[in-house]
């Protein structure tokens, strides 16, 4: 049985001064994640996924469609203490350590007084915050506040975890840190779903990926079958002769960085290219597939919206998506 | 009380005791208690009435005016810096979040109560130089005050459940006003005919009667306090709290939190 199971999951909202005018969040969702799998939900800002979250978590309510986790109904609170959920940006109460907020976010979730203290410190420091975890948040810096927010999501070992945009404010240390977390949480068994839009993260740690965009979703696949598609070209590499005329003619796409020499070109002209290559007196270096990317996949999915969305795919931390 | 209502009424009162605002306003209403004296001085005779009726009178705005404004925000505030997506994303139920809210506030105005009732009567200490039975008065007003901060925390929770914290403010200021002249109102209404009457006599007793919890003039004149006010007074602040408690936590539970 799936542990996330969301099924025609819709939102609209009403907008305007009149309130008449008619706003898709979300257009209605059907998906499913099963047990163990870290599940990706790729989509530009804007996109519908931190509206998909928030529906998920209760602090919106659908317009349609149910949603279920762990077989339960995703608002009954019996499922809350059994997952974990970081916001997009998140923000504390500014009065507390990182410790007190650790200390209060265990209370509530049921963590029992005597495990509570140890489970806290355990966090700080799997967080690498221990060294902080008496200073007042207000005194944090964004990705020092990400980090708190990674530690209370996972606070209370659940068995589910959602993360919204987890890297968003991290250095590329914090980022790589926060992977191998993610990948810990995967290796315990733990079933990660995790919104985000950058596409290297998702490719280095999922296990499957749905595609989101304008709140409507274009696809849904497992990330070793969609980056081990085999697109038809090759990529041939050598050394010496410079950018070959023969190649350039069997339709090559040609990159030189100094003596080496890359050419991009369909698979069918291979042979005619290594032959080139000969008549040329040049050294081969290397033939390779040139296989489909995670990126191919999402510029594929997002159609002809992805021309506007990848000209704006720099990271916003600010923007809700 | 379930312990996460404990909780959360500890963590809103852990907040509003780190807040300086707060602090600004117990040190305004102490100097205020410290000007009672100084007036005490300089009114020959009436110096006890001048003292407690001023203080007390303190303690009350000062009070009232922590209630509307950190209680208008107690919600808004969390769902502004997202605060609460922490908070209701655990197993806890929204109504028990607005409970928890309103027990902090109060728990955060009482003791701020005792404090400020603590320098009243080192003020009046200073010029009766004794403490008599009739002083006993003044423990009456201050418990009477205590519900109307109850009152007005609770109406505070109301309005924001619905509305901006500034909008919030202004129906919270507005009702307390009214309130406060709730027994007039009774008499307007008994002087209208028909329609009016019933209408004017409807809204009397909708507003929070504020009226009959201030004894402060009777207290600074040693005038006795009836028990059956007490018990009254406290089962009518303690219903209309919780009414005004149950309709916030009704509206918050169909909240989309934006």
């Amino acid at each position: 049985m799936p542990v996330i199971e969301i099924s025609g999951l819709e939102k609209r909202y009403l907008v305007g001064f009149w309130r008449k005018r008619e706003k898709i969040g979300l257009h209605p969702l059907t998906l499913a994640v099963e047990k163990g799998e870290v599940f990706g939900f790729l989509g530009p800002n804007g996109a519908g996924k931190t509206t998909t979250l928030k529906l998920l978590m209760g602090l919106i309510f659908p317009t349609a469609g149910t949603a279920n986790i762990l077989g339960l109904p995703s608002y009954d609170h019996r499922v809350k203490a059994r997952i974990g959920y970081l916001p997009e940006n998140p923000y504390f109460y500014d009065h507390l350590t990182a410790e007190e907020l650790l200390e209060y976010l265990a209370q509530l979730s049921g963590v029992d007084a005597r495990n509570r203290k140890p489970r806290v410190q355990e966090m700080l420091s799997r967080v690498a915050l221990t060294g902080s975890s008496r200073v007042q948040l207000r005194k944090f810096s964004k990705g020092m506040l990400q980090r708190v927010g990674i530690a209370q999501a996972i606070l209370h070992n659940p068995e589910v975890v959602f993360l919204d945009e987890p890297m968003s404010g991290l250095d590329p240390i914090g980022r790589r840190e926060v992977r191998d977390l993610i990948q810990a949480l995967k290796e315990e068994g733990k079933t990660v779903f995790f919104s985000t839009h950058i596409l290297s993260d998702a490719e280095a740690l999922c296990d499957r990926v749905a595609v989101i965009h304008l709140g409507e979703l274009r696809g849904v696949g497992a990330v070793d079958d969609l980056t081990s598609r085999v697109t038809g070209q090759v990529e041939l590499l050598w050394q010496g002769a410079g950018a070959i005329d023969g190649i350039v003619a069997l339709g090559g796409k040609i990159h030189a960085t100094g003596e080496i020499v890359r050419a991009t070109l369909p698979e069918a002209n291979l042979d005619a290219a290594i032959d080139a290559i000969r008549r040329a007196h040049a050294k081969l270096i290397a033939v390779t597939p040139v296989r489909s990317t995670l990126e191919d996949y999402f510029v594929e999915k997002l159609g002809a919206d992805a021309a506007v969305t990848m000209t704006g795919k720099t990271e916003k931390t600010g923007a809700r998506s | 009380m379930n312990a996460r209502i404990g909780w959360i009424a500890f963590n809103t009162f852990r907040e509003a005791v780190r807040d300086r605002v707060l602090y600004n306003l117990i040190a305004f209403a102490l100097i205020m208690t410290a000007a009672a004296v100084l007036v005490g001085q300089i009114s020959i005779q009436i110096e006890r009435i001048v003292v407690v009726n001023l203080g007390l009178t303190a303690i009350s705005i000062f009070g009232i005016i922590i209630a509307i404004f950190i209680g208008v925000g107690l919600v808004a505030k969390e769902i502004e810096r997202r605060t609460l997506y922490t908070v209701l994303s655990r197993p806890v139920r929204r109504w028990e979040f607005i409970v928890g809210k309103f027990f902090g506030l109060a728990g955060t105005l009482v003791v701020n109560t005792f404090f400020m009732a603590l320098g009243l009567f080192a003020a009046l200490f200073y010029v009766a130089h004794e403490f008599t039975r009739a002083d006993l008065g003044l423990v009456v007003a201050l418990y009477f005050i205590v519900l109307q901060f109850f009152l007005m925390t609770a109406l505070a929770l109301f309005f924001s459940s619905f509305s901006t914290p500034i909008m919030s403010s202004v129906f919270a200021f507005a009702v307390f006003v009214i309130g406060t002249f709730a027994d007039e109102l009774h008499g307007v209404a008994s002087m209208l005919p028909g329609v009016s009457k019933a209408l004017v006599t409807g809204f009397a007793y909708l507003v929070p009667n504020f009226s009959s919890l201030n004894v402060i003039s009777r207290v600074a004149h040693n005038d006795p306090i009836p028990f059956s006010l007490i018990g009254l007074n406290t089962v009518y602040a303690m219903l209309y709290s919780a009414a005004a408690i149950s309709v916030a936590a009704l509206i918050f539970d169909r909240r989309n939190l934006k």
